[in-house]
């Protein structure tokens, strides 16, 4: 399995999510650059954190005018797996590949911390590997993590069960305690937490390793079907 | 008397905009090529209590004191009567 | 817009103007004589910014001269961008520690931000991967709106631009005086790591190659910048034409990616940042190291602004720009590279072999003179030193000793302190997890970051105590640096070597030329003997408002090596019934110590004797029971004395702990300050492999299930007896209390 892990002018956890694949999955990872126009060969996106192009104006509206980005979409029309957290959370919304928007942190700082978060929904690509209501520690860093939407979408999200992960602790405001959500489909993900920093005990925790391993598992049950 | 104030504050003549510089080129690249420059500043809206012959100045303090830092912005002001009905 | 009408040269000897760029008259005089002529305006600039104590260390040059500067491990020591020390399999750690106080004394969050962006520069400008970030920080009394105002403008600031670069601030320290009250000071450090193979040097050689700028455009912003951090602040400061600069961490980020590649490119000859004093300081130096001229078309530096004068554009201290010297006929390879990440990279100028700084602009010379005048032949004063009479009056008086009431009372005064009380207010706010290599995050008293695809890491903290500077100024310099040492050790490493950053009042002052005088000696003396050398740093004066000098803050950074990452070791307990040890050596001094300064409200008398043979005794012994395997958690006394490095211990866990003050004196033994101590948590079934290793600990408890702290003196008698989470929530809480608060 193949994934790619795109880097914006200003990414800068394109380094961690890449290493977290080498060392969660061991799968095949490339880089690749914004400016590139095709994903094709490839089996799943990352679209990693940072503040990409500074995160001047919003964060993720101007990468999202990137030339990648209508890649991006085709693969996810394709059905292929697209991640995006914290700034990749970002873009995902500015491109409305996601629903909703995102607020300055209600205490107006930057947060990073390990957080709790609760496992909302393990039937998706990027959750089958946890338990249903599982609470699991992954770590927060941003300052435009403030989730919100209206109560139209957000009934719509529950109905379609697209709230994957919430906060056990919500220190940003979010709407409804959301972390992440998929879109419909359930084949795109955003999420502000960062499971790619949470693959190493060393490091404090390893409870993100799952999510990687999920959407390899997939992948492979899907390819042995096919095949 | 109550006041609606709007306060202007804009990065003053020669300092660098990180934001405006990263947002022209952004409008060049999707397409805008006629677009000069861009210059993000800030507005900050003030609804107030104060004497006709004090606004003015208790303006200029709060924006010399808190909402702009004169080292590196410039601020402008509209004062507004509102009228009550 | 032209800022100024520049005056003749016989203007500005007859009305003096010189004074006004801060050049005396016998440097005046002395730029004429190397000229052989008058220095016209934009020559008179370059003299100013290069003699100006920020780029010279003219009034310090003669006390940095006693710092041990060489060992085995150093690759480079002071005089490039960064210092560099091996640790081993080819690698090399670099690093430096720079002050950026008067900025964001005006404007906290751009000044602090263009602090971190600055340091980060000279990191890679060595051509070294920056990997993490630290800074110290003062601030006055928690209790102004206006230092309230600049403290949280200051931490924005750091988090700001560190955050968005994406390289982790993992460690720091932040302390809070009265005298820092009006001159906050900022001082960030950067840690790098680099290949042998990659040092560069910031030099300018081989005729005829070309001269690249790279990076942001100029603009005039920051103009004088490097003078202005040289002057008292006065009150007019703050009225000051824009001398301070807008930082923008976007384009730095693409910046670092840029030259590091540019780095590892065989034909680049050298590098250097554009810092204080811009593009004067990065091409007179460039060229005086390699013996060589550079002459530039100033018509040929991108500028952000319209008719910039020469003057102007050599002293701009614009953000975000490097100054490279590449092979003639690899132009070309460097544009591209820059332009995969949207950079400019022009040909300015070219290396000449005339030794002489050469500008031209509008087809005409704005300047002609000699580089080593700039960079090497600035003037060296040393300045008349007395000793203070404060100082005379503290060694006259009798051992202080504090009346306390209930010790439990005391304690939960000493956790709000802000100097002592959790800064996660602070550090939360930092990105530290950044590059997923942080093992040990702040809070701990030293931060760890692993090394990928090894089985090192490396261990640094910043640390001064500068009341035991201001009350003995070489007894607490020395004080310095063993408790940065502490800081290293108790985390498993070995130190390595240090960066230093002086912040002093004015030198003209011969009571603060005094103080860097004597604190550089004890500095000096403790780097020696503790086999840390200094291989770079900086120097900042003039921290000094009409209400007086800052205490003597010679922030200490400092670098160590872990070799394998199973000896990393933390500050908070790890499991209950882990045996408690004492390592060290109580002395019953509370001269300085924070409960005298909450007793009295100041800080007064003699200052105990540093003993450094024992503080490297201690070292040496807790660092082999740390390579035994034999320590659970370790974590050195400091502010707050005994009892507050003991309950620090329990923050976090939901343990608590049952401890004999180590000292016949309960008082001494609990709150007093300044000694060598470590307190260390050890398996039970690891205590005799830890007593053979550390011979000279003393057990004194256990850690226990029930999250309670009790302290009992020698005779067995119960002190203090308090819950764990109460004590916990008052030390976590204060920073946002006191920020909070109205008063």
């Amino acid at each position: 399995m193949k994934f790619a892990v795109i880097m914006f002018p200003g990414s800068n956890c394109d380094v961690d999510m890449y290493h977290a694949v080498e060392e969660a999955v061991g799968e095949e990872v490339e880089y690749v650059w914004h400016n590139e126009t095709s994903l094709e060969g490839f089996d799943a996106v990352l679209l990693p954190g940072g503040f990409s192009y500074g995160d001047y104006l919003r964060p993720g509206a101007i990468a999202h005018f990137s030339p990648i980005m209508e890649a991006v979409k085709k693969a996810a029309d394709e059905g292929k797996p697209v991640l995006g957290v914290c700034n990749g959370f970002q873009v995902l919304l500015e491109s409305r590949m996601l629903p909703g928007a995102m607020r300055r942190n209600k205490n107006l700082h930057f947060i990073c911390k390990t957080l709790p978060l609760t496992v909302e929904n393990n039937t998706t690509v990027f959750t089958n590997s946890y338990e249903q209501g599982e609470t699991i520690q992954i770590p927060v860093a941003h300052g435009d993590g403030n989730y919100y939407c209206d109560e139209k979408t957000l009934a719509e999200l529950r109905e379609n069960n697209q709230i994957v992960f919430t906060y056990g602790l919500n220190e940003n405001g979010s709407t409804a305690d959301i972390a992440g959500i998929t879109n419909k489909e359930g084949n795109v993900l955003g999420m502000m937490p960062h499971p790619e920093r949470a693959v190493e005990e060393l490091l404090g925790s390893a409870d993100g390793k799952k999510l990687f391993t999920s959407i390899v598992k997939q992948w492979r049950e899907k390819n042995a079907v096919t095949s | 008397m109550t006041y609606n104030v709007k306060v202007y504050i804009s990065w003053k003549a020669g300092v660098l905009d990180p934001q405006g510089a990263a947002v022209t080129d952004s409008l060049h690249k999707i397409g805008y090529s006629g677009v000069e420059s861009v210059s993000i500043s800030r507005m900050v809206e003030v609804k107030m209590e104060a004497d006709r012959d004090s606004v003015e100045r208790q303006v200029t303090e709060m924006c010399e004191k808190l909402l702009a830092n004169p080292v590196i912005e410039d601020y402008s002001y509209e004062i507004e009567e509102v009228v009550s009905s | 817009m032209q800022l100024l009408h520049e005056p003749s040269p016989e203007q500005i000897k007859e009305k003096k103007l010189y004074a006004e760029m801060g050049v005396s008259e016998e440097e005046f005089a002395s730029i004429e004589n190397i000229l052989g002529r008058l220095p016209n305006y934009t020559e008179l600039g370059l003299f100013s910014v290069m003699w100006s104590e920020h780029c010279s260390y003219k009034n310090s040059k003669v006390l940095l001269k006693k710092f041990p500067v060489e060992g085995e491990r150093v690759l480079q020591g002071p005089g490039e961008g960064a210092g560099i020390i091996d640790i081993d399999d080819e690698q090399a750690v670099v690093f430096k520690i720079e002050s950026h106080n008067h900025p964001s004394a005006v404007e906290p969050y751009e000044g602090a931000a263009t602090g971190v962006g600055g340091i980060i520069r000279d990191v890679f400008s060595m051509g070294a991967r920056p990997v993490a970030l630290l800074n110290s920080l003062r601030f006055g009394e928690l209790k102004n709106p206006r230092v309230k105002y600049l403290f949280e403008g200051v931490v924005s600031g750091i988090a700001g631009y560190g955050n968005c670069i994406g390289i982790p601030t993992v460690g720091g320290e932040v302390q809070f005086d009265p005298c820092y009250e009006g001159n906050p000071l900022v001082n960030a450090m950067c840690v790098g790591l680099i290949d042998h193979k990659d040092i560069q040097k910031g030099q300018a050689k081989g005729i005829g190659n070309p001269v690249m700028y790279v990076g942001a455009g100029t603009g005039r912003d920051g103009i004088h910048g490097a003078t202005f951090a040289s002057e008292e602040l006065s009150e007019d400061s703050e009225a000051k034409r824009p001398a301070v600069q807008v930082g923008d961490p976007f384009m730095e980020k693409l910046l670092v990616e840029a030259c590091l590649e540019a780095t590892k490119h065989p034909k680049l000859v050298g590098i250097q940042d554009m810092g204080a004093a811009g593009l004067t300081s990065s091409s007179a130096e460039m060229a005086s190291k390699a013996g060589s001229g550079v002459r530039m078309n100033l018509d040929l530096v991108p500028q952000r602004e319209k008719q910039m004068s020469p003057y102007e554009m050599m002293l701009s201290e614009s953000q975000e720009r490097m100054l490279l010297v590449v092979e003639k006929g690899s132009e070309q390879e460097f544009k591209d590279i820059f332009d995969h990440w949207g950079l400019n990279a022009v040909v300015v100028g070219e290396v000449t072999d005339d030794k002489r700084l050469t500008l031209m602009h509008e087809g005409k010379t704005a300047a002609d003179v000699p580089v080593d005048a700039l960079a090497e032949e600035a003037p060296v004063y040393h300045k008349p030193s007395r000793e203070p009479a404060y100082f005379r009056e503290f060694q006259k008086q009798e051992n202080y000793r504090p009346e306390v009431g209930d010790y439990g009372t005391v304690l939960k005064q000493l956790l709000q302190q802000p100097t002592i009380a959790s800064k996660e207010w602070v550090y939360e706010q930092y990105d530290y997890m950044v590059r997923t290599n942080t093992v040990a995050a702040p809070g701990s008293d030293a931060a760890v970051i692993r090394l990928r695809g090894t089985n090192k890491a490396l261990a640094m903290t910043t640390d001064c105590n500068s009341r035991f500077i201001y009350l003995d100024p070489y007894e607490g310099g020395k004080l310095a640096v063993a408790e940065a040492a502490r800081n290293i050790t108790a985390s498993g490493a070995e130190a390595l070597g240090v960066t230093d950053c002086l912040n002093y009042g004015s030198p003209d002052n011969p009571e603060i030329f005094w103080q860097l005088e004597r604190s550089t000696d004890g500095l000096s003396e403790a780097c020696r003997t503790l086999e840390t050398p200094v291989v770079g740093g900086n120097v900042s004066l003039y921290n000094e408002t009409n209400r007086g000098a800052v205490y003597p803050t010679p922030v200490i950074g400092m670098v160590g090596l872990i070799h394998d990452t199973a000896h990393i070791t933390t500050q908070a307990a790890k499991q209950i019934g882990d045996a408690v040890y004492f390592l060290g050596e109580v002395t019953s001094s509370f001269a300085g110590s924070e409960l005298q300064k909450l007793t009295e409200g100041n800080i007064f008398g003699k200052v105990a004797p540093v003993d450094l043979n024992a503080e490297k005794r201690y070292q040496k012994q807790i660092l082999s029971a740390v390579h035994a395997n034999s320590v659970s958690s370790a974590h050195d006394v400091s502010e707050g004395g005994f009892a507050a490095a003991a309950i620090e211990k329990l923050f976090g866990t939901g343990f608590g702990a049952e401890v004999t003050i180590p000292h016949e004196d309960d008082l001494a033994g609990s709150f007093a300050e300044g000694y060598p101590g470590y307190i260390v948590t050890v398996p039970q079934d690891k205590k005799s492999t830890f007593e053979k290793a550390a011979p000279e600990a003393v057990e004194i408890g256990r850690i226990t299930e029930e999250a309670e702290f009790t302290l009992r003196n020698k005779q067995g008698e119960t002190v203090l007896k308090e819950s764990v989470d109460e004590l916990e929530k008052l030390w976590r809480g204060a920073i946002s209390c006191a920020l909070k608060s109205k008063d």
